[in-house]
């Protein structure tokens, strides 16, 4: 109980720093970039679904990204369309193109499912670099719209596209937890696990596992519907495969299978660089020794070690209340200590 | 109630099983014998759905099951419990069962029935329900076992080498609570290396021998089997 209040604290706490933010800061570069990683959070958490949840690394999730982003670019700059309903088909065109492209990728496993759809993110980097008439190429697309405002609500100024993104952040996490709290997500889990053990309690693996594909793309098209709309100019770098590895370094430093691991290596990866900005690409001496090591001694990142850290203090002490207690009685049995639940999430 | 007739299944160009015919009645224990990579696990797996069968029939209540989906012949009423004791090792014992109930999903209350009964049947599980199942003992990862596949409620339950690896005293207790699994309306399909105490709870019994059934018969019939005897029983 404590436990849970605890937790609910702790995250009133971070929305509410999120909520008054702006007004903490006067300085409109760090609400640009707070804003950017809010973005980049909600790819992170689709990736992590898919990635972290059920087993399958997807590498073509800023391909996806990148068809939600210019999705919407071409449907409001060339075809004109009403922003909200641009807005929505994005997502769904996102899907289709995700629902189509799951269906041939999750015929593969492990490495060469990695692989696989590490060819498919290229492919569509490809497409959008190549195509002209559609993407406008090299050039890329400008003057794509904000998003249009809703009666008195209007989205120009940046502190209110900061609070819109942030909403949609929240919609995002608050939608991850509810998944991955459900059966479906314990679904999820039980394929990362051992696919044919999930197929013998009667779990239909294909079915669930193009569901979280789709799902996966749902975010990373949401998350590039709101940058086109945030940069206001796309460039089909945006859908290149250092992207994904972007995104894949925040969520595997942040925690991968874990709720908050998004948030948190996103922004630590984001401020850290910011601050090594003078050292340019150097900066990637840094990280990737640093990643390495990581990656060897905390598998599931810093909220990983952050559980890990917790599990063994709490054992610590119901061990030395146990021994305060029972001084004179039997030493504890083997059999009364309660074994350490890693929690799933 | 389960009938393979002519059953093949091939790993590649390895012919793993060779046209094997078997007949489980309703409300039996029926067993199968043979040593190690003799072919039990595949016949279950076929069974289950997970492989293919090269050639031949499998038969479910009359019908061929053998072109549905593994979680289809859940539905029909067949499970697995498979060998090595095979768990989600993070997930809580509690959660381990549910997840065992899947294919009953939308049933809260008859799944919350179900979970009383294995409960009940492994008392030792309701007292570490809360754990992780992967910090269990080997014999109570078994009974977790067991207890996930019967939460689906099955008409056959396939059990595949329950007893390796447990103590005399648990494989004891182990056989016993099979037996009243059966005697409570399950058919029970068993894989065993342990023919004495197999055949002691089963009605009928067919031996593997890479591949082949090269022996059947009735319990009484194999036990007093002189080859049966040297292969299995060391006597
Ligand atoms: N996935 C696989 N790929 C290729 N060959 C396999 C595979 N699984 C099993 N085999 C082979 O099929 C044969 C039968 O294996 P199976 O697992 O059915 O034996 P078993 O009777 O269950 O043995 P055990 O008592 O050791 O569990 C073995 O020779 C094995 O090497
Ligand atoms: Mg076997």
């Amino acid at each position: 109980m404590a436990a849970l209040l605890n937790r609910r604290t702790v995250i009133s706490g971070f929305i509410l720093l999120a909520l008054v933010f702006p007004f903490l800061t006067k300085n409109s570069y760090v609400l640009h970039i707070l804003t950017l990683a809010f973005i980049w959070m909600i790819a992170v958490y689709g990736l992590n679904l898919l990635a972290g949840y059920t087993g399958y690394l997807s590498l073509a999730h800023a391909g996806f990204f990148a068809i939600g982003a210019y999705s919407l670019g071409i449907l409001t700059v060339k075809v004109g369309m009403n922003y909200w309903l641009a807005f929505l088909s994005s997502l769904i065109i996102t899907c289709i193109l995700g629902l189509l492209i799951g269906l041939i990728a999750l015929r593969t496993k492990e490495h060469f499912f990695a692989i696989y759809t590490l060819c498919v993110g290229y492919i569509i980097y490809l497409v959008i670099d190549k195509w002209d008439g559609l993407t406008g190429g090299v050039r890329g697309l400008i003057g794509i719209p904000v998003p249009a405002g809703f009666g008195p609500l209007s989205f120009e100024k940046p502190l209110s596209q900061y609070y819109l993104i942030l909403f949609f952040l929240l919609l995002t996490v608050l939608m991850v937890y509810r998944i991955v709290h459900s059966l479906s997500g314990r679904t999820f889990i039980a394929i990362r696990n051992s696919e044919e053990l999930a197929k013998t309690l009667g779990i239909a693996t294909m079915k669930n596992k193009l569901m979280v594909f789709v799902l996966s793309t749902l975010f990373a098209g949401l998350a590039g519907v709101l940058y086109a709309s945030f940069i206001r100019f796309i460039g089909p770098d945006i859908g290149y495969i250092t992207i994904t590895f972007d995104l894949l370094m925040y969520l595997l430093v942040g925690g991968i299978g874990t709720l908050a691991g998004p948030i948190v290596g996103t922004l630590l990866i984001v401020w850290v660089s910011q601050s090594l900005q003078f050292l340019q690409d150097y900066r990637m001496l840094i990280f990737g020794p640093l990643l390495t090591l990581l990656i060897i001694f905390y598998p599931r990142g810093i909220i990983g070690a952050f559980y890990e850290w917790k599990i063994k203090r709490q054992e610590k002490k119901r061990m030395r209340a146990l021994i305060k207690n029972h001084k004179d009685a039997e030493f504890p049995t083997a059999n009364s200590v309660p074994d350490k639940k890693v929690k799933e999430g | 109630m389960l009938e393979l007739k002519g059953l093949s299944v091939s790993y590649g160009s390895f012919t793993a099983i060779e046209s094997i015919d078997v007949l489980v009645q309703k409300g039996e224990i029926v067993v199968l014998l043979g040593s190690n990579g003799a072919g039990k696990s595949t016949t279950f797996k076929a069974i289950s759905g997970l492989e293919k069968p090269r050639k031949g029939e499998i038969l479910f209540e009359g019908k061929s099951i053998d072109s549905r989906s593994p979680g289809r012949i859940v539905e029909s009423g067949i499970v697995q419990c498979a060998e090595g004791r095979k768990l989600f090792p993070k997930m809580s014992v509690s959660e381990n069962l549910i997840m065992g109930a899947y294919v009953h999903r939308k049933n809260k209350k008859a799944i919350k029935q179900s979970i009383k009964h294995v409960y009940e049947l492994f008392p030792i599980l309701y007292e570490k329900k809360e754990n992780a199942a992967g910090s269990l003992s080997g014999g109570q990862q078994q009974m977790l076992a067991i207890g996930r596949a019967l939460m689906a409620k099955p008409k056959l339950m396939l059990l595949d080498e329950p007893s390796i690896g447990l103590a005399p005293l648990i494989v004891e207790q182990m056989f016993e609570v099979i037996q009243q699994i059966n005697e409570e309306g399950t058919t029970i399909l068993l894989a065993e290396q342990n023919a004495n105490a197999a055949l002691g709870i089963a009605s009928k019994g067919y031996v593997f021998e890479s591949g082949s059934i090269v022996v059947q018969g009735t319990s009484e019939e194999l036990l007093s089997d002189d080859s049966v005897r040297k292969a299995y029983i060391g006597a």
